[in-house]
C-alpha cells in the first residue's frame, strides 16, 4: 500500500520536474534558466556538505574534490564508454540517451563514494582543524591528480562532453538528495550521526561505533557531490578551475549561511549564494569585496547563520506520532 | 564458584611520567555496589576510563565475567554491558531528551541503512518500538514530562537522572556512576540513595560509583576501595574503611 | 653531486622565507587556536608595503642603490603590516573569540578574500616589478653551486629575525607572557597577564615577520601581485604543521624542510609537481604524526 503511494509519488515528481524545464524554457530567459540549474546543483553540493558537517559535526572544507572526481568519472564514462555500450548511434533516440545520462550520473557518484571511503577512512581519526586541513589537502591532491590525466583533458579541459543537463534533471537531483538525507536524519542512523555531533564520547559510550558513522556519513556525502559534479559536467564547460579550494569554500559558506544542521537551511543558503553574484553583478569590481565584508559580518553577528539548527517549517498536515503508554501500563 | 563481573587485576595507567593508577587490584561480585573514593586527583575517574575504553591501560587487566576487555574500543565495551556516567553530565544538550534515550537504544534495535533511507515498514516499527521504550524509561525516572524539551534545558538534578535513565537503555551489566551526588542537597541525595538501590534491583545492575560524599557511600556502598596518589590503599566495607587509620589519615579527616 | 648542492642552497633561500611566513601561522595557532587564513595576504601586502616605500623614498635605482636605504624600506614594511596585523585582529577576529572554531575559520577566509581584492583594486590586477633596493650580483660557491646576493641577503636577514625572535620569546617578559597565553589563556589571565594585549602583540609580531618575508621575495622574485600569497600562504602553513603547529622552532624547521623538499622535487622529477609536494607533505604528515615533528600530543580530558 505505501510502496504503491511511494511509487505514485515518485512518477508524479518526474512529471513536475519534466514540466518545470519545459516551462522554464518557454518562458524564461536563458540566463535566468542557467542560474537555476546551477542553484540546484549547489542545493545538492549544500546538503551533501550538511550531512558531514552540520549534521554529523565533523569540520570538511574539501567537497569539491569529490565534486572533481564524479564530473570528470561521468564525463569519461558517457565519452568513452556509452558509445561501445549503447552503439554510437544511441544519441538519437531520447530513451536511449536519457538512461545512459542517468548511468553515467550513478557512476559518478558511485566513483566519489569510493573517493570519500578513501579519503574518509584515514582521516576520521582526526578532529577538529586537523581533519579540516586533511580534507582540504585531499581536495587539491585530487585537482592536481585530474588536472595530469590527459585521457580527460588535462590542463586544458574535458572537450566533447555532451550536454545533458537540464532544469528537469537537477530538479529531480535535488529533490533525491533532500528526501535520501532528510529520511536519513530523523532515522535511527540519522539520530546516531548527531549524538556524534553532540558529543562523541558519549555516544561511544552508548555503544555508537563512531568511526564506522563518521565514514559512512562521509561516503554518502561524497556520493551526492559526485552527483552534483556529474550534473554539472554535463552542462558546461568541464575543467579542474572549476574545482578549486574556493569552491569548497563556497559550499562551506553555503551551509554556513544557512544554518548548520538545517536542511532547508542549506537550500536557502545554495541559492542565495547562487544568485547573490548575479545580483551583485553591476558593482562587479566590488563585488567580492562587498561579498567578503559580508561574510565577516554574517560570522560576527550570526554565526549560526539564518535558520540555526531549525528546519524552515511549513503549516501542514502533521505526521502521525509515535504512540504513547497509556497510563495504565 | 562464579567469576566476579568486574576484576581489575594490576591495573596502572600512566600518562607520560605520570603514574595515574598504580597496580590496582579489584573485585566486585555481580549484583554488588561497590565504591571507589579517594582525595581529588587520587586517579578514581582515570580508573573508570580505563574500565570504559577512553584509556588504554599501560599494563594489567580488565575482566569483564571472566573476559578481558582492556584496550578494547569504548563502543565495544559498552556493547559487552558496560554503561557510565561522567562527572558533569554529557547529555545530547541540542537533542530533545527523547531523543536522548532514544540514541541509547541503539546497542539494541537496528535496522538497515537502506531500509532507513526509503522508511520502509520495518523502519518505521523498529522507530515505534523505540519510541515507546524509550517513553517508558523516561517515565520511571519521571522525565516524562520533559520528553520532547531540549535536554539542555533540563534542571541540574533532572539532568543528571537523565543521564543514568539514558545509560538502562543500553541494557547493562555494569553501572559506573561517576560522582551522582555532586552538587546535590541532602534530600537529593537521599532520593538519589534510594534511586540507585531501587535500579540495582529492578535491573539486575552490578553498580560501582566513585563518590565524595561520605553519607552516600556509607550508606549504600557494600565493597569499597580508597585510592590516594593511584595507589589502593585500602579496601573493605564501610565499617573497616571507617576505621582504617591509613584512610582516615590520607582522606577522611573530618566526617561531612 | 653540484645539482644537488644548488638545489640544496635554492631550497634553503625559499625555505627561509616560508620559515618567516610560518612563524606567524604557528604563534597565532599556538595562542588561539585559529588558522589565519588572512596570513598569506599579510605577506602579499608587506611586498607591496615595501614596494611602495621603495619608490617614495627613490630607492631601488641603479645609481642610489644602498643597503641602508634597503633597511628603512624593510623596517618600514615590517612596521606597515604589523600595523594591519593588529587590526585585523581587532576588528575581525577578536569579536569571533568565543564562537566556534568553523565561525573564526570563515572569518578568517573573509579576511582573506577581503584582502586579495581590496588588493585588486587598489594595487591593479597587472604585476608590479619591485625595484633593486641592492644591486644584484651572482656569486660562486665551492663545487660551483650559483648564488645571488639576494638569495644570501634572504638567508642572513632571515637569520637575523628568527634569532631575533627567540631571544625575545625566551628573554622578554612579553616573550613569557606570549608563551604562558599559548599554553592556557585562562590560568595566564588569572596570575595578571594581560591576555588582550599579549594576543595583539602576537599577530603584530607574526605580521612583521610576514612583511619582512615579502620584501625578501621581492628581492629574489620581482613580480608582485595581489594574489601572490595564496600558494606560499599556504605552503608556508603547511610547514607549520610539519615542524608542529604552535611550535616555534619547529615552524623554522618546517620551513626549511618545506623550501628543501619543493627544489628537489623540481630539480629531481619535475616542476608541475612543485606545488603538489606541500599537499603530499601535508598528508603523510597529518596521518602519520599529526602533532609534527616538535609538536605536543595533545589528550583530551574527560
Amino acid at each position: 500500500m505505501i510502496a504503491v503511494r511511494r511509487i505514485l509519488g515518485l512518477l508524479a515528481g518526474i512529471a513536475a520536474v519534466i514540466g518545470l524545464d519545459w516551462a522554464g524554457r518557454l518562458g524564461l530567459n536563458p540566463y535566468i534558466y542557467g542560474v537555476l540549474v546551477l542553484c540546484a546543483i549547489n542545493v545538492i553540493l549544500a546538503l551533501s556538505l550538511n550531512l558531514v558537517n552540520g549534521i554529523t559535526g565533523q569540520f570538511s572544507i574539501g567537497h569539491a574534490g569529490f565534486m572533481a572526481v564524479g564530473a570528470y568519472a561521468s564525463a569519461a564514462y558517457t565519452v568513452y564508454a556509452v558509445p561501445l555500450l549503447f552503439g554510437p548511434g544511441y544519441a538519437s533516440s531520447a530513451w536511449l540517451t536519457a538512461g545512459a545520462f542517468l548511468l553515467a550520473i550513478l557512476v559518478g557518484g558511485l566513483a566519489s563514494a569510493v573517493a570519500g571511503f578513501l579519503v574518509g577512512l584515514p582521516s576520521m581519526r582526526l578532529r577538529g582543524d586537523y581533519l579540516a586541513i586533511v580534507t582540504l589537502g585531499f581536495g587539491e591532491i585530487i585537482r592536481v591528480a585530474i588536472l595530469n590525466i590527459d585521457a580527460v583533458g588535462g590542463a586544458r579541459g574535458f572537450a566533447g562532453v555532451p550536454q545533458r543537463t537540464n532544469l528537469a534533471w537537477v530538479l529531480g537531483g535535488a529533490g533525491i538528495t533532500f528526501v535520501v538525507i532528510r529520511n536519513l536524519m530523523k532515522s535511527f542512523h540519522g539520530r546516531a550521526l548527531l549524538a556524534i555531533r553532540e558529543d562523541e564520547i558519549a555516544a561511544e559510550a552508548l555503544g555508537i561505533p563512531t568511526t564506522r558513522y563518521k565514514v559512512t556519513a562521509f561516503v554518502i556525502g561524497a556520493f551526492f557531490a559526485g552527483v552534483a559534479g556529474a550534473l554539472f559536467a554535463h552542462y558546461l564547460y568541464l575543467h579542474t578551475n572549476s574545482f578549486t579550494f574556493m569552491k569548497s569554500i563556497e559550499v562551506v559558506i553555503m551551509i554556513v549561511l544557512g544554518g548548520m544542521g538545517s536542511l532547508t537551511g542549506s537550500i536557502l543558503g545554495a541559492i542565495l549564494l547562487t544568485a547573490l553574484p548575479e545580483v551583485l553583478r553591476f558593482a562587479s569590481s566590488l563585488r567580492l569585496i562587498i561579498y567578503s565584508l559580508l561574510l565577516i559580518v554574517l560570522m560576527i553577528a550570526r554565526p549560526q547563520g539564518i535558520l540555526g539548527r531549525r528546519e524552515l517549517s511549513f503549516p501542514k498536515r502533521r505526521a502521525p506520532e509515535a504512540p504513547r503508554p497509556t497510563p495504565a501500563s | 564458584m562464579s567469576p566476579p563481573l568486574l576484576s581489575l587485576q594490576r591495573l596502572s595507567v600512566t600518562f607520560g611520567g605520570l603514574k595515574a593508577v598504580q597496580d590496582l587490584d579489584y573485585d566486585l561480585e555481580a549484583g554488588a555496589l561497590g565504591g571507589l573514593i579517594g582525595p581529588n586527583g587520587a586517579g578514581k575517574t582515570t580508573v573508570f576510563n580505563a574500565i570504559t575504553g577512553i584509556y588504554r591501560p599501560t599494563s594489567g587487566a580488565i575482566l569483564l565475567e571472566g573476559k578481558p576487555m582492556q584496550g578494547r574500543p569504548a563502543n565495544v565495551i559498552a556493547s559487552r554491558g558496560v554503561a557510565r556516567t561522567f562527572q558533569s553530565p554529557r547529555l545530547f544538550s541540542d537533542l530533545s531528551c527523547l531523543d536522548n534515550v532514544r540514541i541509547a537504544c541503539h546497542l539494541h534495535g537496528g535496522v538497515a541503512l537502506a531500509d532507513s533511507i526509503v522508511r520502509s515498514p520495518r523502519s518505521e516499527r523498529e522507530e515505534r518500538e523505540i519510541s515507546i521504550r524509550s517513553e517508558k524509561l523516561l517515565e520511571t525516572f519521571g522525565l516524562a514530562k520533559y520528553s520532547s524539551s531540549e535536554a539542555r534545558s533540563l534542571p541540574y538534578g533532572e539532568q543528571r537522572r537523565l543521564e543514568i535513565a539514558r545509560t538502562l537503555a543500553t541494557e547493562p551489566k555494569l553501572l559506573l556512576l561517576d560522582e551522582p551526588a555532586a552538587g546535590m542537597n541532602p534530600q537529593e541525595t537521599q532520593a538519589l540513595m534510594h534511586l540507585i538501590r531501587d535500579i540495582r534491583e529492578r535491573y539486575k545492575l552490578t553498580v560501582l560509583l566513585i563518590e565524595h560524599d561520605m553519607k552516600v557511600v556509607m550508606g549504600i556502598c557494600e565493597k569499597i576501595a580508597v585510592l590516594d596518589y593511584g595507589v589502593k590503599i585500602a579496601e573493605g566495607t564501610p565499617e573497616a574503611i571507617r576505621r582504617d587509620p591509613k584512610v582516615i589519615e590520607a582522606y577522611l579527616g573530618e566526617e561531612t | 653531486m653540484q645539482e644537488f648542492f644548488q638545489q640544496l642552497a635554492n631550497g634553503i633561500a625559499w625555505g627561509s622565507i616560508y620559515a618567516l611566513i610560518a612563524l606567524g601561522y604557528t604563534m597565532v595557532y599556538g595562542i588561539l587556536r585559529l588558522i589565519n587564513f588572512a596570513h598569506g595576504d599579510v605577506y602579499m601586502v608587506g611586498a607591496f608595503a615595501a614596494y611602495f616605500l621603495a619608490r617614495a623614498l627613490g630607492v631601488g635605482t641603479i645609481t642610489s642603490a644602498s643597503p641602508l636605504m634597503a633597511a628603512l624600506v624593510l623596517l618600514g614594511s615590517m612596521v606597515i603590516c604589523a600595523l594591519l596585523g593588529m587590526a585585523i585582529e581587532l576588528l575581525a577576529y577578536r569579536p569571533v573569540r568565543r564562537s566556534s572554531r568553523i565561525t573564526a575559520l570563515i572569518t578568517a577566509i573573509g579576511v582573506s578574500l577581503f584582502l586579495e581584492n581590496a588588493g585588486i583594486l587598489v594595487f591593479g590586477a597587472d604585476p608590479k616589478f619591485f625595484p633593486q633596493v641592492i644591486a644584484p650580483r651572482t656569486i660562486t660557491l665551492p663545487g660551483g653551486v650559483l648564488v645571488t646576493n639576494h638569495q644570501i641577503t634572504v638567508v642572513l636577514v632571515s637569520v637575523v629575525l628568527m634569532v631575533g625572535l627567540t631571544l625575545f620569546i625566551q628573554k622578554t617578559r612579553t616573550g613569557k607572557a606570549m608563551r604562558a597565553v599559548a599554553f592556557n589563556r585562562d590560568a595566564a589571565s588569572l596570575m595578571g597577564i594581560p591576555t588582550d594585549r599579549i594576543i595583539t602583540y602576537t599577530f603584530a609580531l607574526g605580521s612583521a615577520l610576514a612583511a619582512a618575508a615579502g620584501f625578501l621575495v621581492g628581492l629574489t622574485n620581482p613580480k608582485i601581485e595581489p594574489l601572490m600569497g595564496i600558494m606560499p600562504g599556504i605552503k608556508a602553513f603547511v610547514a607549520a604543521v610539519l615542524g608542529g603547529i604552535g611550535s616555534i622552532p619547529g615552524a623554522m624547521i618546517g620551513g626549511l624542510l618545506m623550501g628543501i623538499s619543493e627544489y628537489m622535487v623540481v630539480g629531481y622529477l619535475s616542476s608541475t609537481y612543485r606545488d603538489a609536494i606541500a599537499f603530499v607533505i601535508l598528508i603523510v604528515v597529518l596521518l602519520i604524526k599529526p602533532a609534527g615533528l616538535l609538536g605536543r600530543n595533545v589528550t583530551e580530558k574527560v
